[in-house]
């Protein structure tokens, strides 16, 4: 068994469903994909943009690794993950994680697990840019890291 | 050694990389936290709260316990809060 996986890391805005529809362009045998969007809310209409900086280099690595791990948990037949840096606006995609197995049990197992430890591994840090002219780091979430948790030991 | 800072620790620094030639004595991630707080204001005040920074060494995710070694890049950051 060996998943197809795809990272990438970059500024430019992604087509969900296209990346989706590359996992099983051609296959036959697939019959579970699970598409998570991750999206930049306005919170109210307070936020004008995030901006997210990252560690070049690491920052695919450590998504490479956290998908090469899924692929060794669940039988996959392919992961996409992307991951957007630079500045972002409400409405627009910051991440995609797409898993696509035989079955729909690995799929939303394995996208949920990609999500959990993406956000707490993968080194992205998000500014918030307020419609007042404000603006700060995002601080890190408990709830984050224990989701991450549930998957150890 | 180079490091590299991220997200406010590299704000509260002030540079976004520099080289390091820490002393001799100084052989974990968190000695060199340590040492770096005391390098003037600004350090200090990106390495207030020691407990909570991150750090990499060549690209992967360390603890503080962790020897530097060899390593010729390390990485110091808040959490992440990416996805």
């Amino acid at each position: 068994m060996s998943a197809r996986i795809l990272v990438r890391v970059q500024k430019e805005i992604f087509d969900a469903a296209a990346e989706a529809a590359g996992l099983t362009e051609g296959r036959s045998d697939i019959g579970a994909l699970v598409t998570f969007t991750g999206l930049c809310r306005d919170e109210g209409g307070a936020l004008a943009a995030l901006e997210i900086e990252h560690y070049p280099g690491m920052a695919e690595e450590e998504i490479r690794r956290v998908a090469v791990d899924a692929a060794a948990r669940w039988p996959l037949e392919g992961i996409v993950a992307i991951h957007r840096f630079g500045l972002i606006r409400p409405g627009e995609p910051i991440v995609l994680v797409v898993a696509a197995s035989t079955h729909r049990a690995e799929a939303f197992a394995a996208a949920r697990f990609l999500m959990d430890y993406l956000k707490t591994e993968a080194p992205f840090w998000k500014k918030q840019h307020l419609a007042t002219g404000t603006g700060g780091w995002v601080e890190a979430k408990a709830e984050d890291e224990a989701a991450a948790q549930k998957w150890r030991g | 050694m180079r490091a590299l800072y991220f997200a406010w620790v590299r704000e509260r620094i002030g540079k976004t990389e520099e080289e390091l030639a820490p002393p001799e004595n100084i052989k974990t991630v968190g000695e060199l936290m340590s040492w770096l707080s005391g390098q003037g204001d600004n350090y200090a005040a990106a390495f207030a709260n020691i407990k909570s920074m991150r750090a990499a060494l060549d690209r992967t995710h360390v603890k503080h316990d962790a020897l530097l070694g060899r390593a010729r890049e390390i990485a110091f950051f808040p959490p992440m809060t990416g996805g």
